[in-house]
């Protein structure tokens, strides 16, 4: 090793019998150099600022040591420190300068900061592990070793329009006693269930935040149930560079990071990709009230959007707005992404609230912003999905406007209303529906079908199941008087609200899980599930659950028994659209036939054959996709025809012809029982009647014309 | 910490005894680099370790690449179960072959 010392790496400086010297100015954060450590860090406004060095766990500073005048370089103060155990290193800051909070400073060096450039945290080791609430440095920067073994791996770059993305929390896929798994609610758990996800078909998870965040945010006792409400779902970000600590088996050993990366290796192996839900649009430190953690002490004007009279712009409803067009906090981001798409192998991202990620430092929305075209041209990023929740809690809502430079792909939230209001049986949906199942080319004309990801249910609402079991929400258990979560849910309970033992109640719902599961698999875009619908998960008609550390949030296992028929359907649809690559297609239809098969690529149709009826009293319709014209007409497939019936009663639908030597064979009918709803690829049964098919009142068929 | 190295035959055989944490585990490092130097057929023998933190486990690692680049094997014996637990769910029990004795560990690595 010995040999690898370069002149400069030799102290300059002593105190308290700590060596150290001029550090490099970049990379920002600490890093590892031969014989000792470099940290770096900035700030625009800091006067004076001080490294604080912590023996792991210890409740004062072993040293602090300030950074002499000529260490800093522009505004980064930079500085080598040598011998120190980083193993067992927690390190923090000290920034000096005006507390004026008018002017937007809020300077405070009796607080010690967290980098934001830390790539891992000390603090929160074990989930919900009672605090020291009189710890002087309650989250604590640590290094990680970068010497995790990939072996071949690499991100799997899987086309975006043949994901089937599952959408999941990381404790609350296995925290359930029913999950039968070493370590519940960890990494490491998700991976002893990757068998499951792939029986499931999917091959995308997304994981809900996983940055640090801290559970105890903002925790209380709930006045109803008298548990305790805690920061479940982690919208709200303590460090962007750090995996959660809780969410690992070895969070207490500090090996977060390589439990994180030996998931996501073995999910590549299973051929499974992985997006982070990341939130870039605000952060844990609150508004003027909230608790200085890093940002806020260390250069709050830089990071944060401000009131002119100082206060925080509130554009996320979480007290503050990350300053994300600020050029600076605009790097912070592309350096974070960057990494964990290089050290992570992160396969994609969505961005929570992006519309945020558009406005100015004014909060003003930019026709052309900054921060998302870095993003969408970054070399380093250049395979990774990019998806937005195309709208903020300011009343920014883009979705199909979201400023998208040809890579952008945005959560459809029209398309979850559509389905949802048509499911319910509403009229004058019909037309919508036609866009939702085109991957709705009057949002997205120039950017492709590719551009919608398709989904009915998320985290944010109600689950598939309660779409079908509650027409209200019924939030009580969230202590706000059911006051919080949305109200636009456009949900039908089937006749009773809630939990009943009417037969035909559950038969109906169950029928309409199945009807919602068809139409996302078969409609053109990306298809997003939500953890737990697969078996028809509840969560008692709450739809915001974001604060239940209990069953509300816990995937019960046992479900897969309960509602064996819906997990038995789901697992066979998914792999339906993944056998077909004409419900993939990359660009939109033309409308035309453009290979010579005698069809036109798609073909609407209602209960006679060429005669859709898109009136608006319709529930109506039916399309045809020609086989012939998948994935442009490069690869030949069956052709699939699809009839969508949200009338109360059964009706007779047509069947436009097929060319000769071809029939039409049933994949799909959800008015029958289990086992007859849905077959197996290439065991679907041969249609007697040829001309016509029943379709029963709220159902949806599949046929498959070979 | 204490580290005894053995060579028995071409293979050498190193036993820890003691606690493994970010204190000893640059001594445990040196002397597996001895071990490195001396065969390219390596058995560490943990079975008298309590406690080993991630420092030890990156020791691990990096005798796991080093013999790798040589062609060579390194056998762990006498592993915790708390160890492998950690190690598995960090992904770098793939990397070994454990046993649970030493005899074990040169048998095999004599048979191959």
């Amino acid at each position: 090793m010995a040999t690898d010392i370069r002149i400069d790496y030799y102290p300059t400086h002593e105190q308290q019998g700590i060596k150290f010297r001029r550090g490099h100015v970049l990379p920002f954060g600490a890093t590892m150099v031969p014989n000792g450590i470099n940290f770096s860090i900035y700030s625009s406004e800091a006067i004076d600022c001080t490294l604080v060095l912590f023996e792991r766990g210890e409740a004062e500073p072993f040293a602090e040591i300030r950074f002499p005048e000529e260490f800093r370089t522009g505004n980064v103060y930079s500085m080598i420190v040598f011998d120190l155990d980083y193993e067992r290193l927690e390190y923090g800051y000290r920034m000096d300068g005006p507390f004026k909070p008018e002017e937007g400073h809020r300077f405070d060096k009796s607080i010690i900061l967290s980098d934001p450039y830390a790539k891992a945290i000390g603090g929160r080791d074990s989930w919900l592990a009672k605090p020291n609430w009189d710890n002087i440095y309650p989250y604590r920067s640590r290094l990680v070793f970068e010497d995790f073994d990939w072996e071949n791996d690499h991100p799997l770059e899987t086309p975006i329009e043949d994901l089937v993305i599952y959408e999941m929390h990381v404790r609350g896929f296995t925290q359930h006693p029913s999950s039968n798994v070493k370590n519940p609610g960890t990494f490491a758990a998700i991976r002893s269930k990757i068998a499951y996800l792939k029986e499931l078909g999917i091959n995308c998870v997304e994981l809900m935040p996983i940055y640090e965040f801290d559970e105890w945010e903002n925790s209380k006792e709930n006045p109803v149930t008298g548990g305790l409400i805690v920061n479940f779902w982690g919208y709200s970000t303590v460090n962007f560079f750090s995996p959660k600590a809780g969410y690992a088996a070895t969070g207490k050993f500090g090996m977060q990071v390589d439990e994180l990366k030996t998931l996501v290796k073995e999910l590549h192996k299973n051929g499974i990709e992985v997006m982070l839900d990341v939130v870039f649009n605000h952060t844990a430190e609150g508004d003027h009230r909230g608790h200085t953690i890093s940002f806020r002490g260390i250069d709050n004007k830089t990071y944060y959007m401000l009131t002119p009279e100082g206060y925080y712009f509130n554009f996320s409803g979480t007290g503050n707005t990350l300053n994300c067009n600020n050029p600076v906090v605009r790097n912070m981001v592309l350096d974070c992404l960057r990494y964990w798409a290089a050290d992570y192998h992160i396969d994609g991202f969505r961005f929570d609230l992006a519309a945020i990620l558009g406005r100015d430092q004014n909060g003003a929305p930019l026709s052309n912003p900054p921060l998302l075209e870095s993003l969408a041209y970054d070399p380093i990023l250049a395979k990774c999905k990019l998806v937005a929740e195309a709208w903020d809690a300011g009343g920014l809502y883009q979705v199909g406007s979201f400023p998208a430079y040809g890579r952008w792909a945005e959560w459809n939230g029209k398309y979850r209303d559509s389905i949802r209001k048509f499911l319910k049986g509403d009229e004058g949906l019909v037309g919508e529906i036609a866009q939702c199942i085109q991957g709705w080319p009057d949002l997205y004309y120039y950017r492709g079908p590719t551009a919608s990801i398709n989904f009915i249910a998320c985290h944010d609402g109600f689950t598939l199941y309660d779409l079908f079991a509650y027409n209200e929400k019924h939030n009580e258990a969230n202590g706000e008087n059911n006051n919080d979560g949305g109200n636009d849910n456009h949900s039908w309970n089937c006749g009773v609200e809630g939990e009943t033992d009417d037969a035909f109640v559950n038969q109906l719902r169950h029928k309409q899980i199945k009807n919602a599961l068809s139409i996302l698999m078969v409609s053109q875009g990306v298809p997003m599930i939500l953890s737990g619908d697969e078996v028809g998960v509840t969560k008692n008609g709450n739809n915001n659950t974001y604060c239940h550390d209990n069953e509300l949030n816990w995937l019960d296992w046992s479900l897969m028994e309960k509602n064996a028929d819906i997990f038995y359907f789901a697992q066979r649809i998914t792999r339906f659209r993944r056998a077909h690559p004409v419900l993939r297609s990359r660009t939109h239809f033309h409308h035309r036939d453009y290979v010579g098969s005698g069809f036109a690529d798609i073909t609407f149709h209602g209960t006679q054959a060429w005669q859709p009826d898109f009136s608006s009293s319709s529930r109506c319709i039916a399309f045809m996709l020609d086989g012939a014209h998948a994935k442009s007409g490069t690869i030949q497939d069956d052709s699939i025809y699809i009839a969508m019936n949200s009338h109360y009663d059964a009706l007779y639908y047509e069947l436009p012809p097929l060319p000769n030597g071809q029939s039409w064979h049933l994949a799909v009918n959800t008015d029958m029982p289990s086992g007859e709803d849905i077959y197996d690829i290439g065991k679907e049964p041969k249609l007697e009647d040829q001309g016509r098919f029943l379709v029963g009142g709220r159902a949806t068929v599949i046929l498959v014309g070979k | 910490m204490k580290v005894t190295i053995t060579d028995q035959e071409e293979i050498t055989v190193v036993e820890v005894s003691g606690d493994i944490d970010s204190k000893t585990a640059p001594e445990f490092e040196r002397n597996a680099k001895l071990a490195m130097d001396k065969s390219k057929h390596i058995v560490i023998d943990l079975t008298d370790v309590g406690f080993m933190s991630s420092a030890g486990l990156r020791v691990l690692l990096m005798v796991y690449r080093n013999i790798r680049s040589q062609e060579g094997k390194v056998v762990l014996v006498g592993v915790s179960e708390e160890i492998q637990d950690v190690m598995s769910t960090t992904g770098f029990i793939n990397f070994f072959t454990i046993v649970e004795k030493p005899e074990d560990g040169v048998a095999f690595l004599k048979q191959d």
